[in-house]
């Protein structure tokens, strides 16, 4: 991927500001989910939906685009925010979280919202899904295929991303994808782990440790990349990296500060499930709007 | 009397040709992606044993070896079919739909993908293996979840029938086999359906009408053929399609008996019985016999022995037959 010139750094640092700020109002409408996961990976999403994907928010079944896979659906928020500041469905839907009769599930449902590649909430089965895609995608397929649908499939470049948490990496079922992608070689399969260090019951070292990790993923036969997940320019670096590497499929880990933004939910696992307040999200929204106090008048 | 339209073999009270309901599963798997490319299909290290074989060495390129682990198995195949394919995956039933059973559920059911989940050595008919490999719930498990089509197939002919016929149609569906070699009872003939039961024998005025489903539909005819000898009429309605019911036909047979019993290869919680029941006491309420397994797990001993011993022979449903006449209030 080509380097990225500070206005393009600058314009993916203002769609994560956007994004952290839709999550908080969409939070707090809701009155239930998940802060601290979102909140800490929207600079990923940003750079994901903005720079790295090739997708198309008017025609979401386009059969040539790359998918990706939410594996931990909780951190839904983020994609549904990301999703509509990428155009998918207005802004104003993301309101309507967790309601009754909304697109906008408690945890992701494909066949509810146009855009969305899987049904995800129950933890370790998004890399499986993925690494099926994966291998989907290079199954030849005869030219005389009387299906469009499975003509279109052969196409080879598509890329398979899947966002995964750390804590899910207690799970069975994701070890036994790593494994499958790794003997499989699967080289357009990208995971991409938001390596925020908690998970429900407190820090992942103390629920069930899971270093040393990037060895566990190379002894699976990945190729391994560890980056600063608030650092976008890097981040969109190891993804072209790892399009770059043919011989196996790379995870990239990111390492992120969980509710990164606001000061008071950052690295404190006590957010992960639970949004805030309407006087809390006043108060972060505006620590969004003045960029941590930087600036005295705040910008919507 | 055998109802001529079901077109059944000749031999089938004397010496009737045997196969494994998992042999025709083998035949429809290549039949069905020799007419369409975007079938494909993933094993847990049971190609054999499954009857993947054929179809693994015909279409190496669209076979895929997961090893032993059934959770990815069905994850994976989610993945395939997001992906414009047709996934068949197999394993033994206590594992797949067994162990993967949540996998199933949020990403082939609630994902509404038309991932074909086919599970073999279903039933106690499994034999030596013993209880872990006898899989006695798995009808229950796939009926409840929404979607799923749910097919148990009476022999290898209707296995191989409603392979073709589940790859044809656009959603999840769970396909129940056997291991052991069972009698040959339809023919390439026969009407086959989904959703659509099959009456084998008939009566002008049955007295009992038995619904079965699997390899046990032979029981089922042998039963009706003993009774048949005492006076007693009935009809036998083969119900290889559990989920969706045939509502039409089921309450039609009911309605004419004023009496039934199911007979199925399962826990009678949740089985075949169960569906029939649920659907009766809203639509036709008569007096039901349950012929299934009663809350225990199998055990080692040969097919027949397991089949006797837990009351699954010709004498139990001849039993479940006067019985539930006695109950008849008119």
């Amino acid at each position: 991927m080509d380097a990225l010139s500070d206005a393009e750094v600058k314009l993916l640092e203002t769609k994560a500001l956007a994004i952290r700020q839709t999550i908080i109002e969409m939070l707090v409408a809701a009155g239930s989910g998940h802060t601290a996961g979102p909140l800490g990976m929207a600079d990923i999403f940003a750079a994901l939906y903005f720079r790295v994907l090739r997708h198309d928010p008017k025609n979401p079944d386009w059969p040539e685009r790359d998918r990706l896979i939410l594996s931990n659906g909780h951190i839904a928020p983020v994609l549904y925010a990301v999703m509509a500041h990428a155009g998918y469905f207005p802004v104003e839907e993301c309101l309507t979280l967790r309601k009754f009769g909304s697109r906008l599930q408690g945890h992701p449902e494909r066949e509810r919202l146009p855009g969305l590649e899987t049904t995800s909430g129950p933890l370790g089965s998004g890399l499986s899904q993925a690494a099926g895609m994966a291998y989907a995608s290079r199954i030849p397929v005869r030219e005389t295929s009387f299906s469009n649908e499975a003509r279109n499939s052969s196409s080879r470049d598509v890329r398979i991303y899947c966002v995964m948490s750390d804590g899910e990496h207690d799970c069975g079922n994701l070890w036994e994808a790593a494994m499958f992608a790794g003997a499989n070689k699967l080289s357009n399969l990208t995971g991409i782990v938001d390596r925020n260090n908690i998970q429900i019951d407190g820090y992942t070292e103390s629920i069930m440790p899971l270093e040393p990790f990037r060895e566990k993923y190379e002894s699976f036969g990945w190729h391994v990349l560890e980056v600063d997940g608030h650092n976008i320019p890097q981040f969109i670096q190891a993804c072209g990296e790892a399009a770059a590497i043919y011989e196996k499929p790379t995870v990239i880990i990111a390492h992120t500060i969980p509710g990164k933004g606001i000061r008071e939910i950052e690295r404190d696992y006590r957010w992960h499930g639970k949004p805030p307040s309407k006087d809390e999200a006043a108060a972060f929204l505006n620590e969004l709007r003045t960029m941590q106090g930087k600036i005295t008048s705040e910008h919507q | 009397m055998i109802n001529p339209d079901a077109k059944l073999t000749a031999n089938i009270f004397d010496t009737p040709d045997i196969s494994p309901t998992r042999e025709g599963f083998g035949k429809g798997l290549v039949e069905a992606a020799d007419a369409d490319e975007r079938i494909v299909a993933l094993c847990a290290d049971l190609t054999e044993s499954t009857r993947m074989e054929a179809f693994a060495k015909k279409y190496p390129a669209r076979y895929v070896e997961v090893g032993v682990a059934e959770q990815n198995l069905a994850a994976l195949a989610s993945g395939f079919a997001a992906y414009g394919k047709i996934p068949f995956i197999t394993s033994y039933a206590t594992f797949s739909p067994g162990r993967n059973n949540e996998q199933i559920r949020t990403t082939i059911s609630l994902n509404n993908v038309p991932v074909k989940i086919v599970g073999s050595h279903a039933g106690v008919s499994v034999g030596p293996d013993g209880a872990t490999h006898q899989a006695l719930e798995d009808i229950a498990l796939m009926r409840v979840q929404p979607r799923m089509t749910v097919i148990s197939p009476c022999d290898a002919e209707e296995a191989r029938k409603a392979t073709l016929a589940a790859a044809k149609y656009d959603g999840p569906v769970y396909i129940r086999l056997a291991r052991d070699k069972t009698p040959l009872m339809t023919t390439a003939d026969t009407p086959f359906e989904m959703g659509k039961a099959n009456v084998l024998w008939k009566s002008d005025s049955p007295k009992v009408a038995i619904f079965a489903t699997g390899p046990l539909v032979h029981n089922a005819l042998l039963a009706a053929q003993a009774l048949e000898k005492e006076s007693i009429a009935v009809s036998v309605v083969n119900v290889h399609t559990i989920k969706p019911l045939d509502k039409e036909t089921i309450v039609r047979e009911a309605r004419a008996a004023g009496a039934v019993v199911s007979v199925e290869e399962h826990q009678i919680a949740g089985g075949l019985g169960s569906a029939i029941a649920e659907l009766l006491a809203e639509a036709c309420p008569v007096p039901q016999e349950f012929v299934g397994v009663r809350d225990q797990f199998g055990q080692s001993g040969t097919p027949k022995e397991l089949i006797e011993h837990y009351g699954l022979g010709v004498s139990h449903i001849v039993a479940a037959v006067k019985k539930v006449s006695q109950r008849k209030t008119s």
